[in-house]
């Protein structure tokens, strides 16, 4: 009998959090890394049907997508999975390079009044609204793994981290809630 | 813990974040094939290992990636000043802290013996 290949999330089955902080694997979604020049993001906006961030940890949505700042030339794009973003990228014609790492990155939602202590566990940035307004998104490190955080709310976090790091950033991630439910 | 400013995201960061590259403003000659071994050897291998202020290259690895550059004292460990590869040496305050800061035995207890 021929049993058919199904893709599970990496993080499908985790559970954690504590009573203050709420931890789930994010919905599968599409990723692509983008890089390009000043002079091309207007064309590149264009075809993705948002303005792509230039200031520093900054995200903007639009088009049912989202664009993080990620360095001065480096952006990550997240959307539906098959969503199309390579091809809206490639029709943009001007110089860039995307790369597809929707398989690459899986996410991880927090939320909750305990969030950002539970974040804050492993990473060093100030996640105080007026330091990481929602809409902030930055590229640092939680722990030992690299991840990029973005603020969805006051109180919501996504965790973009590379798969075979989802195990130890949920690991992790779960050790924070259960301390942030003691200082709340 | 320490916190680096950034040029490129325009604000102070962990050191955590961070990873040093090693001297910074060390030009390659243009006429690399033409030098001796021992010009090379001082290009290539010679480092100056200043004790004081020195300039260095950064990258903030775990955040947008760049390398950058960056004014520091070795014996205070302050960073004076960091700036975009790329700039020329950038001139930072004397702060003057170099040899003042080492504790010798003399300077700390005096002949209280």
């Amino acid at each position: 009998m021929v049993e058919m290949a199904t893709r599970t999330l990496p993080l499908s089955g985790f559970h954690g959090g504590s009573s203050a902080v709420r931890i789930e694997a994010a919905p599968p979604a599409g990723r692509i890394s983008l890089r390009a020049r000043a002079e091309d993001v207007a064309a590149l906006s264009g075809a993705l049907g948002l303005d792509l961030p230039v200031k520093p940890k900054t995200s903007v949505s639009g088009s049912g997508r989202t664009a993080l700042w990620l360095g001065p030339d480096e952006w990550l794009v997240v959307g539906d999975l098959n969503g199309g973003l390579m091809q809206a990228a490639a029709n943009a014609g001007v110089l860039h390079s995307a790369t597809d790492v929707s398989h690459r990155n899986t996410a991880i939602l927090v939320s909750g009044p305990g969030a950002a202590a539970a974040i804050n566990a492993g990473c060093p940035q100030d996640l105080s609204l007026k330091a990481f307004p929602v809409g902030a998104c930055a590229r640092t490190i939680f722990g030992k793994v690299e991840i990029v955080l973005l603020r969805t709310a006051e109180e919501a976090f996504r965790v973009e981290v590379w798969r075979s790091f989802s195990d130890y950033a949920f690991g992790l991630l779960a050790e924070g809630a259960r301390d942030a439910a003691f200082s709340l | 813990m320490l916190l680096i400013h950034c040029p490129y995201c325009e604000e102070d960061r962990s050191e955590l974040e961070f990873r040093w590259a090693g001297e910074a403003h060390i030009a390659r000659p243009e006429n690399i094939a033409a030098i001796s071994d021992e010009e090379f050897a001082e290009y290539f291998f010679l480092r100056n290992n200043e004790k004081g202020l020195t300039y260095e290259r950064w990258r903030h690895i775990h955040g947008c990636g760049r390398f950058f550059n960056a004014a520091r004292d070795t014996v205070s460990d302050k960073f004076l000043a960091t700036y975009k590869a790329g700039m020329p040496k950038q001139p930072v305050p004397q702060t003057g802290a170099s040899e003042k800061t080492v504790e010798t035995y003399e300077a700390t207890e005096g002949d209280a013996r």
